[in-house]
C-alpha cells in the first residue's frame, strides 16, 4: 500500500505480449525510436538508472536508483533530475506495471511525489501520455509517431 | 476508438473527466459530492470511462482512487492534427479562451 496517492496514473493497452512490451521499455534501440532516449542500469535492485539522451550527445535529462525489478511484471525506480540528485525532496516516484490480457498487455505508469506546480510535473504530465502511446504505436505498427509531436523529457 | 467517443458523448462523463481534471486521484464518494448525481450513476459512469480506458484506478488501501487518462484522446489528437497545425490550433484556442474570458469580464 502506497503512503500517498499516485499523482498520475497512465493506461494504454498494447496489442503485443508482455515480454514485448518488457522489453521495449529496456531495449536501447527500440527506447530511442519511440523515447528519444535510452535508460542506462544494470536493472539490479538498488542500482543507479540514468535517462540519457540518444541524440549522441549522451545527456542524462533524469536519474534515479531501481526500487524494485520484478520482469516481466513491475519496476518501480525514483526520478529526478540531475542537478536536484542531492535533494531527497525532488525525488519522485515512478511505477510500471505490465500485465497480459489474452495476447495483448495492459501497461500502467503511476508516477508519485511530484512537486504540484513544477517544472518536472509539467514535464512528466506531458510526457509519459506520448511516450506510452509511442511505444504503443512503435510495438503495434513498427513505426514511431514524428519526434516533434511530444515534448523532450 | 468508437467507445472512447461513445463515452465522451455525454454531458455528465464530461463533467467527471472535469472533475479529475481539475483534481486528479479522486474517490467515487469524493466525486459524488460534487456532482448533482446519485452515487450510483456517478459509479455507472466512471465505469464507462474506465472501460473506455479515459480514467485509469490506483488503490490506496481499500479506496479506489480515479485519475483521468488523456492517453486516447492524445491517440484522436494526432490521427487528425497535422505536424504543422498544432500550433496554429492552438493559437486559435487561446484567441478563442480569451475573447470568452473577456465576454464574461465585461458581462460582470
Amino acid at each position: 500500500m502506497p503512503e500517498r496517492a499516485p499523482d498520475f496514473v497512465y493506461t494504454v493497452f498494447i496489442a503485443a505480449d508482455q515480454e514485448t512490451v518488457w522489453n521495449g521499455l529496456l531495449d536501447r534501440e527500440l527506447t530511442k525510436a519511440y523515447w528519444g532516449h535510452y535508460n542506462e542500469s544494470d536493472w539490479k535492485q538498488g542500482s543507479r538508472w540514468e535517462h540519457v539522451r540518444s541524440d549522441g550527445s549522451d545527456t542524462v535529462d533524469i536519474t534515479g536508483k531501481v526500487i524494485e525489478m520484478d520482469p516481466p511484471n513491475r519496476m518501480v525506480f525514483s526520478w529526478t533530475s540531475p542537478k536536484n540528485a542531492h535533494d531527497p525532496d525532488q525525488e519522485s516516484r515512478v511505477t510500471i506495471e505490465l500485465i497480459a490480457l489474452g495476447p495483448d498487455t495492459r501497461l500502467t505508469v503511476t508516477h508519485s511525489d511530484l512537486i504540484a506546480g513544477s517544472d518536472m510535473e509539467k514535464g512528466v504530465t506531458q510526457g509519459w501520455p506520448a511516450v506510452i502511446s509511442n511505444l504503443k504505436t512503435l510495438l503495434e505498427t513498427g513505426k514511431t509517431l514524428r519526434e516533434d509531436d511530444w515534448p523532450k523529457a | 476508438m468508437s467507445d472512447v467517443f461513445r463515452a465522451l458523448a455525454d454531458e455528465s462523463r464530461r463533467s467527471l473527466l472535469d472533475a479529475l481534471f481539475a483534481r486528479n486521484g479522486q474517490s467515487l464518494s469524493e466525486m459524488a459530492e460534487n456532482m448533482p448525481m446519485s452515487r450510483q450513476a456517478v459509479a455507472k459512469h466512471l465505469a464507462i470511462l474506465e472501460s473506455a480506458n479515459l480514467v485509469s484506478t490506483a488503490w490506496r488501501g481499500r479506496e479506489k482512487l480515479h485519475y483521468l487518462n488523456p492517453v486516447p484522446i492524445g491517440e484522436i489528437v494526432r490521427r487528425w492534427v497535422g505536424k504543422f497545425e498544432d500550433a496554429r490550433v492552438d493559437a486559435l484556442t487561446d484567441f478563442k479562451e480569451q475573447m470568452e474570458t473577456s465576454k464574461e469580464k465585461r458581462r460582470a
